[in-house]
């Protein structure tokens, strides 16, 4: 009888199989690879409605922009979003995570979600990974209590803040808080504060750049703007774009047209016995 | 040594107006050394969807395994192929579960979703997906075709015009990376046919 493995779909959580084959790689000298981050401008701040967070668009592999667009705020719950900073894969897997257990909840509980539930979740999960799921997050939502507002570190320590930044940008866009937030601001003098600072990050860090993502939330819902300001639109595309009239050698083409659907056709005749 | 350029790879997927094509080099090396000149880096999971696997060859023969197995799974259980952005959802999971021991495979994946709307993404090695509208690449050529391709791209291309844009785009890129290359392997997929390819490149 041979020793196989099935292998069915597993219960979940990390798997540490090829850990040991990776550090025999690194030994002899095969460096592990670089993960992409989102470098980042991540803000959120609290106004006399709600919470405003925003975030920049640009997501980076090393020095190459490998995501021009790509979205860093995140959906927790229909009243609590959470912009994310740090390695990619863990900030989109760890709001993922958080979502679907606020999801279950609420439906355990029939309540609407709250901020701190949503807060003592990714701050278990992030301390007992000890920092190496590298997710450094802004959550703010409201909710029945009122509205809030938290940074969440890699390593699962938490501030509550009226105002936050996080990511490489975050003392470009903290420079633009510190001096011009004050309480109870309008909801356009939130937005513009917010823009500002977002802006603050693209222009004067490299790790940040592209679009500014904006998200409203008050008691009432919420508002996504997707690419609220495109202060860098490509502007050098050559209207006639590149046209190949020398055709591209071909060694060998193949092929296979793809199966027409089959068609029922109701009410046919019945089959004789 | 960086562990993504072992054994050289290029991959390239665009989209076009109700179609895409994929495409990858065709070398396959050890290190400087070339062993093969006709290894298959992009793979079918059912006729509208596409894989591309780069990065370390070994760990992307294995990944492409365990991803047919639960693709068949899925067909199984659901009746049905299973949809490109449900596909990358599962890619992205199984990458990430290997979080602190990843595989070593950037993977693209490339299929027609529901109405024939083409759908791309790439993902990096722990499953950090990017859905991209216009192109994605990947490998050590990767930087050469970001370049190429933001050059070349149109928006709403026809399926021939396609074709010639991504060949272009992709034997300019290995031109200038010496991991990858030996010719080009295209597939151009409509959502009445599959077309495969292959190109005639510079054999250095």
């Amino acid at each position: 009888m041979s020793n196989s493995v099935i292998e069915v779909p597993p219960k979940g959580g990390f798997s540490f199989d090829l850990c040991k084959r990776n550090e025999m790689l690194a030994k002899k000298g095969v460096n592990p690879p670089s993960f992409r981050k989102t470098g980042t401008t991540i803000v959120g701040l609290v106004f006399q409605d709600g919470v405003i967070l925003g975030a920049d668009t640009r997501a980076t592999e090393g020095p190459i922009v490998c995501d021009k667009n790509c979205e860093k705020i995140h959906y927790m719950a229909p009243n609590i979003y959470c912009c994310g900073a740090g390695t990619a894969a863990d900030t989109e897997a760890v709001t993922d995570m958080v979502s679907s257990q606020l999801q279950l909840h609420r439906y355990h509980t029939g309540r609407e979600s709250r901020v701190v539930t949503a807060l003592t979740l990714l701050k278990r999960h992030l301390f007992n990974y000890q920092g190496y799921v590298s997710a450094a997050l802004v959550l703010g939502g409201v909710d029945v209590t009122g509205p809030h507002l938290h940074t969440i570190y890699p390593h699962g320590s938490t501030d509550t803040l009226p105002f936050a930044t996080m990511g490489s940008g975050s003392l470009a866009a903290m420079a633009v808080f510190e001096s011009k937030y004050k309480e109870g601001l309008t909801r356009n003098e939130g937005i513009e504060l917010v823009t500002e600072a977002i802006c603050s990050g693209i222009f004067n860090d490299l790790g940040s750049g592209s679009n500014v993502d904006v998200c409203v939330i008050t008691k009432g819902g919420k508002e996504y703007l997707r690419n609220h300001l495109q202060p860098n639109p490509r502007t050098y595309t050559n209207s006639k774009g590149y046209s190949f009239p020398k055709k591209t050698e071909v060694l060998l083409t193949k092929i296979i047209p793809l199966k027409e659907k089959v068609e029922i056709i109701e009410g046919g005749d019945a089959m004789e016995e | 040594m960086q562990i993504f350029e072992y054994n050289g790879s290029a991959l390239v997927a665009m989209v076009g107006k109700n179609c895409f094509a994929i495409a990858s080099d065709r070398r396959l090396g050890v290190q400087l050394q070339t062993i093969a000149t006709d290894f298959q880096r992009i793979s079918k999971i059912h006729d509208r969807l596409f894989l591309g696997l780069s990065g370390l060859a070994t760990d992307a023969q294995t990944l492409y395994q365990r991803l047919v197995f639960r693709h068949k799974l899925y067909q199984l259980r659901e009746e049905r192929d299973m949809k490109p952005e449900t596909f990358a959802n599962l890619v992205s999971a199984i990458l990430y579960e290997k979080r602190f021991g990843p595989y070593f495979c950037q993977p693209v994946i490339a299929g027609l979703g529901d109405e024939d709307k083409p759908f791309i993404c790439t993902m990096d090695s722990i499953g950090a997906k990017e859905l991209a509208k216009d192109f994605v690449v990947a490998g050590t050529a990767s930087e050469s075709l970001y370049g190429a391709c933001e050059s070349m791209f149109k928006d709403d291309m026809e399926p021939e015009e396609l074709f010639e844009t991504i060949s272009q785009a992709l034997l300019s890129s290995v031109d200038r990376d010496c991991l990858s290359g030996w010719g080009g392997h295209v597939y151009l997929v409509t959502p009445t046919e599959v077309k495969e390819r292959i190109l005639k490149g510079r054999m250095d």
